[in-house]
């Protein structure tokens, strides 16, 4: 039953990182890593299980904080990116007033 | 007694990897980023449960029951922060839900996807 919970886990992961490829705009990418990061933690959890030793544990809570600190980090880094003109429907402030002055 | 805590954490597994397949399919397969973060937000915080409490049932030792709770801890802690982060900083820096045409947010006028 671990063993099959695990293969789900990495169906799973191959989805969400097609997703982080193919995904039209910033946000998407980060929401695709951000699920890429919370299944790896189950994943190492449940690997550990699999070959008896549940050591990997550790390793499996290292790694659901560095995961958090990326993303809020990728994600301040944002703000002062310029990601507004590469999304598909961003309001166009600009080009609206253009057009009414 | 044996059998009941198998059984029990068998289910708790299957449950987690059907919701884990579930989450990628709909991150997948939604329309919209917002729409997209619902998916993977249930696939975060259930699916993770499920599967770490079913783990739980598998061992009787009191250490490793002990780091598995600090992992759902943490789990069910930081990944709604995290999609909070996420849906305020794409709605702040001007991201809007694809919506239907009659169904604008107040006062800002839906461009076209």
């Amino acid at each position: 039953m671990i063993i099959a919970a695990t293969l789900a886990i990495l169906v799973a992961m191959i989805l969400a990182i097609s997703r982080g490829i193919v995904g039209p705009t910033f946000y998407d990418r980060i929401l695709a890593v951000n699920m890429f990061g919370t299944k790896t933690v189950l994943l190492i959890s449940l690997l550990g299980f699999v070959m008896g030793r549940p050591e990997f544990l550790d390793i499996a809570m290292v790694y659901s904080l560095i995961n958090f600190v990326s993303v809020i980090g990728v994600l301040h880094f944002s703000d002062s990116f310029d990601t507004k003109y590469s999304q598909p429907n961003y309001i166009q402030d600009n080009e609206a007033s253009k057009e009414d002055s | 007694m044996d059998i009941v805590i198998n059984i029990s954490s068998s289910v708790c597994l299957l449950l987690g990897s059907f919701l884990c397949l579930t989450g990628g399919v709909g991150i997948l397969r939604f329309p919209d980023f917002y729409t997209r973060m619902h998916a993977a937000g249930v696939s975060d915080t259930l699916a993770a449960g499920l599967i770490l409490a079913g783990l739980m049932l598998q061992i009787p030792d009191g250490i490793v029951v002990l780091k598995l709770m600090m992992i759902l801890l943490m789990t069910l802690f930081i990944n709604p922060a995290a999609s909070h982060a996420l849906a305020q900083a794409a709605m702040r820096n001007g991201h809007m839900p694809v919506l239907k045409k009659d169904e604008n947010i107040e006062g800002v006028e839906q461009s076209n996807p």
